[in-house]
């Protein structure tokens, strides 16, 4: 092993880096003095062989998770089993789906667990694990584009709000899609459990057979993939705004079947430019902050 | 840059960089995106370590770009959707605007680069088309309890707000911060706000519809009051009535006692007003406000006059009594007893009271977004920010907001204003600085964007752009969304 596992300060001084292999978390915790030193120890602590136990599972982590029973012991692979079992029964689905919102919940219950925190979030990547004492909130944003100064939509999420986890997938990330949406933003009552949901209505925004999408068996590209040889979307010719929403229509409709089981708190799907939002509140989705709050919960809306 | 390669098989390596112990094919990279198979060999791509090790090695530096060495699979692509926590609030000044788009307009390569500018020093003047009293100048314009802006001067029939700047946005307490950002964007977006001015009124405000004042939509906006109508139309109404008179809440006008009567030789006609004198041929409360004639409660106008005075008045003189929109108007002849009595009008004087009700147009709101583009900004569109500046001031660089036309204030930086009612729906956003989030394009000749600097390498010519997932065509408003009456 040649790995130096990553943890310091980012030059603000108030935000936690820590990196180990493919994870990568932005950590920041507020409260009195003490309580942040002994919530950033925890994280540290908890941190140092976090993806040595992930990886002893690995193997069964890449396989189909089965809805009913698990045999995974390390506490982050449990919750991602946990997030996906829900899935299990009508998707192909693996705990890897899970694995970033898992990691994130996991290290925001150890720095929980160890100091009183007004607000805290664990960021992996952009699947983010969130604690809010009484009476606070976060802007959360959601960027177009990282070089981009600006943000494309913002969104509250308040102590009284369910949501503490919000997840994108799309096939834009470090991991692949079986759809063929630019991101799908997912707020659910954990990160893991907005991880898992963002993955599968991801891969429901879909035009199946279109000769203009590209498609590659995953472990062609990944020898390793947990997705094997199931095809995974590599590019996308020429769409029609009519396919577009057709496609963003397929993932919306997964998306409401989760808000009514109460699996996910709202969804933002992006696909050419086009956005759809799923939500149970009209605040609560991103870009919705109008003085009439009893605006549609669920709109179209370009950008 | 290197680590050692193990089990380098056929066409794919194993990393060891860390547990997860990835099989990487040539070309691509590993779960985490730092490390790759590049013709065989691991190499890191982590683009933060990299700059670290340059910047300790005293290297110099240049802005990073994804994808700039590596052929593009490795690092993130730069269309990638992120959601960030706490992001947002920094000026990446160095970056090249999102897109600079080259097109072909009438042979003439022309770019167009498309920016969203962050805006803490921005705001937006308001105009309300209103009579009524909003409140005293330079009071406190308040949203949701918190002072986003104050009352500046009355204009004609209009009362102007400025909201916002940098002031509210910033300078004060977080809260004022927010609501400030709240209200102005959601004004620039067209969407209805509630104001409170302080000693005054509370006003609902929408760019493009009617004003809502303490709970009273605004209408029409009257043509003047009643002495500027006498003042604009005494020369229609010079031969062919003896008396005119313009009933108003306000100031209601007697074209013979006027000056503009005088000025024509309208004789006296021994007309008497109730009412006070304010100067000659200007009465003040003739009649108590309301809804009837010239925002009066009157609906016989009759009552706002005394008797005629024997010494001057002679039976058969004509008279029009209308009001300041036109809405009401009635025709007159004195009888023997010097009583007015009502006549049918003639086709002229019912044409002088149409040309009134003509010339009163919607009462509106009306919203400019007004925005200052800074350094950063302009940075992203060229690495000589002020030779930008200095293109604008030469009209040889056109600048837009959302594709609408913009007036760039003269003297330094570019502040320009804007009708937010031409931009498309949704075009302003805000980051929680906090600060607004305007469109603005420079669109100038090719030639003209090279030689100012421009950042060449970026340019992209706009067919590239139609099929890509990073443009979208949205129709742009052509006028205000609001009713036209």
């Amino acid at each position: 092993m040649t790995r130096a596992p990553q943890v310091r300060f980012l030059a603000d001084g108030r935000r936690l880096h820590l990196q180990d292999g493919p994870i990568d978390l932005i950590v920041e915790a507020r409260g009195r003095a003490a309580d942040m030193r002994a919530a950033y120890d925890a994280a540290m602590q908890r941190f140092s062989g976090l993806l040595d136990a992930l990886c002893e599972e690995l193997p069964h982590l890449r396989q189909a998770a089965d809805p009913k029973r698990s045999p995974l012991k390390g506490a982050v692979a449990r919750r991602m089993h946990a997030a996906v079992a829900p899935f299990a029964a009508d998707h192909f689905i693996t705990p890897m789906a899970a694995v970033a919102g898992a990691v994130a919940e996991e290290i925001l219950a150890a720095m929980l667990g160890n100091a009183r925190l007004d607000r805290a979030y664990v960021n992996n990547g952009g699947d983010i694990a969130l604690h809010l004492a009484d009476h606070e909130q976060f802007t959360v944003g959601l960027a177009d584009r990282p070089n981009l100064p600006g943000l494309m939509r913002t969104m509250i999420v308040s102590c009284d709000d369910l949501t503490r986890g919000i997840a994108t997938s799309g096939r834009h990330g470090r991991s692949f899609s079986l759809g063929i949406a630019d991101a799908v933003t997912v707020l659910a009552l954990t990160a893991s459990q907005a991880d898992a949901a963002a993955t599968i209505i991801g891969n429901a925004v879909d035009l199946p057979g279109h000769s203009a999408i590209v498609r590659a068996p995953a472990h062609d590209l990944q020898p390793d993939s947990d997705l094997g040889p199931r095809l995974v979307t590599r590019g996308i010719g020429a769409l029609s705004v009519v396919e577009v929403r057709r496609a963003l229509e397929a993932g919306a409709g997964c998306a409401r079947r989760l808000l009514a089981t109460g699996l996910i708190d709202g969804a933002a799907l992006r696909l050419n430019g086009e956005v759809v939002m799923v939500g149970a509140r009209a605040t609560g989705m991103p870009g919705v902050r109008t003085p009439d709050r009893s605006r549609a919960s669920e709109s179209a809306m370009h950008v | 840059m290197m680590t050692d390669a193990t089990e380098a098989a056929a066409d794919k390596i194993r990393c060891d960089a860390c547990p997860v112990m990835c099989y990487i094919r040539p070309g691509a990279a590993g779960a985490c995106d730092r490390y790759a198979n590049h013709n065989g060999e691991l190499v890191r791509v982590d683009p933060h370590i990299v700059l670290e090790r340059t910047v300790s090695h005293g290297g110099r530096l240049v802005p990073f770009q994804a994808g700039g060495d590596w052929d593009g699979k490795i690092v993130h692509e730069a269309s990638v959707f992120v959601t960030a926590i706490g992001a947002g609030t920094t000026y990446p000044d160095y970056k090249p605007a999102p897109f600079i788009v080259s097109s072909e307009i009438d042979g003439v390569d022309m770019v167009t680069v498309v920016t969203e500018g962050i805006f803490s020093y921005c705001g937006v003047k308001v105009k309300i088309d209103t009579d009524r009293y909003l409140g005293p100048e330079t009071a406190t314009v308040r949203a949701q309890g918190e002072a986003v802006g104050h009352v500046t001067t009355s204009e004609y029939g209009s009362q102007m707000l400025s909201l916002g700047g940098v002031h509210h946005l910033t300078g004060g307490s977080k809260k004022e911060g927010r609501v400030t950002c709240d209200a102005l964007m959601d004004l620039s977006n067209c969407k209805p706000v509630e104001l409170t001015i302080d000693g005054g009124a509370t006003v609902v405000v929408q760019a493009g519809y009617p004003p809502v004042v303490n709970g009273v939509a605004e209408e029409r906006m009257r043509v003047g009051c009643g002495s500027a109508t006498i003042g604009m139309f005494a020369k229609q109404w010079q031969g062919k009535v003896d008396e005119v008179v313009v009933v108003d809440d306000h100031i209601t006008g007697v074209l013979s006692e006027h000056q503009a009567g005088k000025l024509l030789d309208i004789p006296d006609t021994g007309i008497k007003m109730k009412g006070r004198r304010s100067t000659p041929g200007r009465y003040f409360q003739v009649a108590e406000p309301g809804t009837g004639w010239g925002g009066t409660k009157i609906s016989d106008p009759l009552s706002v006059l005394g008797p005629f005075d024997p010494k001057t008045a002679r039976p058969g003189m004509t008279m029009l009594m209308v009001s300041t929109t036109g809405e009401h108007a009635a025709y007159y002849e004195l009888d023997d007893a010097l009583k007015p009595v009502e006549k049918p009008m003639p086709s002229d004087l019912r044409l002088s009271v149409e040309r009134i009700q003509e010339n009163c147009e919607p009462a509106l709101c009306t919203v400019l977004f007004m925005g200052g583009a800074g350094g950063s900004l302009r940075a992203g569109v060229t690495d000589n920010p002020v030779r930008l500046t200095r293109s604008v001031k030469d009209a040889l660089t056109r600048v837009t907001s959302g594709g609408a036309p913009v007036y760039v204030w003269p003297g330094g930086g570019i502040t320009f204003m804007v009708d937010v009612t031409r931009l498309p729906a949704g075009a302003f956003g805000y980051v929680p600085t906090p600060a607004l989030v305007a469109p603005i394009e420079f669109t100038l000749r090719l030639s003209d964007y090279a030689a100012l600097g421009g950042h060449m390498d970026h340019v992209r010519p706009l067919a590239s752009l139609k099929d890509s997932t990073e443009i979208h065509q949205i129709p742009l408003q052509q006028s205000a969304p609001g009713p036209r009456v």
